[in-house]
């Protein structure tokens, strides 16, 4: 599905039977047809060729939120487990803090402070994301450090960032590989509202928060103008749920074990 | 357990002064400039300066964030630009709307999500189970604001079972003040037809904003019940010939709770997050509805105080679970 979704994705340049931004006022709000299988929008553009374009826009967001985010998370955690003592409390004691915040709530008093955009809705996601990296590593460092070949390389005198960096970081992956699946997902969602309330990507681009909270009057009417990118969103989000169940089912060895 | 208790009413102290470290980051070190961000692009130069010296702006950094703390110890949260009143009073009109919502979509996420866990668990791999699973994956990756705007189109506008948007009909007028909570405040003025109509408001709402927090409940129960249901105690008991059912409830359920609980903390921030575009959806006026129209007015002050407010009563409520976590727990009173 996620495969799917990416090649669609990439693809949307081909794929696409007309310009997100074509419109054809003639035919505005036009219902699903052979010219245009999903539609028209309120302003006469095609809905399946915004979607595929906004599928390439939310692959965007969840990958720079996952890089920022995971890079930034796993940075932190990693250190904190590793390096223990007062460090790891006082970097925990800030986790905590970025914890006590509902995401949405935070994403958008940030977003609010940068402005409205997309670029600056991404940072916000990030923001309220990559505390669950910083845990996750942090507990896999903890582990990892009493291991024997962290002590070998110690002992062959190998300096702590190097250890870090190419022993304790690679090993620590595997939760964080899930994660990252379920954090796109939840990018792309967290997107998608901030975009539906005004804050995110902005009319005309062909982002499906955007196009669901553009159709919301047509919803009793010319429902496919806000469903179709909705169900987009759904099929996305699922994709990426199934992908870090999977995942996770692969990499844990309990599980594997039943 | 009283030790452990300190411990965590110390530690939720150190995360509130935390909070209130990152509103204050992002109130007035994030934007380029905070006093336009707080009074509008088209401020005075004389609005400014006066809004610089109130504030203390003119001053260190770290003397900014020492007013800023004991405003908001005072509970000034400053003053909003859209309504003009301070950022206190407008809070204090919304919160009661998005407890009472907050609350009954906690209900159903508790009601609906506790039970499908714990069939989806006894009955594994069968019909029930992979609807269960199947609803609840649909559950966590569905756009809550589009199913809100479904719900209202289908039984409100088509089919007419349920009243629209807001918290009560505009024919009624609104019981006497007491709490905010529409239904105790009409249920205290013995008011029937407003009880009725507010409840019938809150249907469709509590069921669009719970149903995220449903179907992470629901994951979490089962999972926590299988955890358990091949746990060795549970098949001495079976084995001691005691009835399937006093198995599960008796046995498995206490133990599945205690995972099940932390979630259900967690799910209390999903449900604060999802009123913002419920309550949108919706027209309810409560603290989300609030926090949106303020951020696209860029109402500063506003958005900041729903911010702080919403972080604190997230931390209290997480407090109160791991107080009960720990009752349910002798293990983590001991550690």
């Amino acid at each position: 599905m996620v495969v799917v979704y990416a090649l669609l994705a990439v693809a949307a340049p081909v794929l696409a039977p007309h310009s997100p931004v074509d419109q054809f006022l003639e035919q505005r709000l036009e219902r699903p047809s052979r010219t245009f299988l999903l539609g028209l929008d309120q302003l006469g553009r095609d809905i399946l060729s915004r979607i595929l374009y906004g599928a390439r826009l939310s692959l965007v967001i969840g990958l720079v939120v996952v890089a920022l985010g995971g890079v930034v998370g796993t940075a932190v955690g990693v250190t904190a487990g590793f390096v223990g003592g007062r460090l790891d409390n006082a970097l925990m004691r800030v986790t905590d803090i970025f914890f006590a915040f509902p995401s949405l709530i935070l994403a958008m008093a940030i977003a609010a402070a940068l402005g409205p955009s997309l670029t600056h809705a991404m940072v916000a996601i990030a923001a309220v994301t990559w505390p669950v990296y910083a845990r996750l590593s942090r507990a896999q460092a903890l582990v990892l450090r009493r291991q024997e070949f962290t002590e070998a390389a110690r002992a062959l005198g190998v300096s702590e960032t190097r250890i870090i960096l190419r022993h304790i970081m690679p090993n620590a992956l595997s939760p964080i590989i899930v994660q990252a699946s379920f954090n796109m997902g939840e990018a792309i969602l967290i997107a998608a509202g901030l975009s539906f309330i005004g804050f995110g990507a902005q009319p005309p681009t062909p982002e499906w928060g955007v196009m669901v909270s553009e159709g919301r009057d047509y919803i009793t009417t010319q429902w496919w103008v806000p469903t179709f990118p909705a169900l987009a969103i759904l099929a996305a989000v699922t994709g990426f749920n199934l992908l870090g169940d999977g995942l996770r089912d692969l990499l844990d060895p309990r599980l594997r074990r039943r | 357990m009283s030790r452990y208790i300190l411990g965590r009413i110390a530690s939720t102290g150190l995360v509130l002064l935390g909070v209130s470290v990152l509103t204050f980051f992002i109130a007035h070190v994030v934007p380029a400039d905070p006093v336009l961000v707080a009074l509008g692009e088209h401020a005075r130069e004389d609005q400014i300066a006066a809004y610089r010296k109130a504030y203390g702006l003119d001053r260190p950094v770290p003397e900014q964030f020492i007013v800023y703390l004991g405003r908001v110890v005072r509970g000034d949260l400053g003053t909003s630009i859209r309504t003009r009143r301070p950022v206190g009073e407008d809070l204090r009109e919304f919160m009661p709307a998005t407890i009472e919502l907050g609350g009954a979509a906690w209900l159903v996420a508790l009601l609906l999500g506790i039970p499908a866990g714990i069939l989806s668990a006894v009955y594994k791999d069968r019909i029930f189970d992979h609807l269960s699973r199947l609803g609840a994956l649909i559950g966590a990756s569905l756009p809550v604001f589009w199913l809100g705007l479904v719900l209202l189109g289908l039984f409100y506008y088509r089919l007419g079972w349920f009243p629209g948007p807001g918290r009560l009909d505009v024919a009624l007028s609104p019981p006497p003040l007491r709490t905010g909570l529409l239904l105790f405040d009409a249920a205290l003025a013995r008011d029937g037809a407003v009880l009725r109509n507010a409840l019938g408001h809150l249907v469709l709402p509590a069921l669009t904003l719970g149903l995220f927090s449903t179907a992470v409940i629901a994951r979490m129960t089962r999972s926590a019940m299988l955890e358990v249901l091949y746990q060795d105690y549970i098949r001495t008991a079976r084995a001691k010939g005691l009835q399937e059912r006093r198995v599960i409830v008796l046995h498995a359920l206490k133990n599945a709770m205690i995972p099940t609980l932390t979630i259900v903390g967690i799910s209390f921030g999903s449900l604060l997050s999802g009123a913002v575009l419920t309550e949108t959806v919706f027209a309810w006026p409560g603290l989300g509805r609030y926090a949106t129209a303020s951020a696209i007015s860029l109402d500063f002050p506003a958005v900041m105080g729903v911010t702080l407010v919403v972080a604190l009563l997230y931390t209290l409520v997480n407090l109160g679970v791991d107080l009960v976590y720990a009752r349910l727990d002798p293990r983590v009173r001991y550690e």
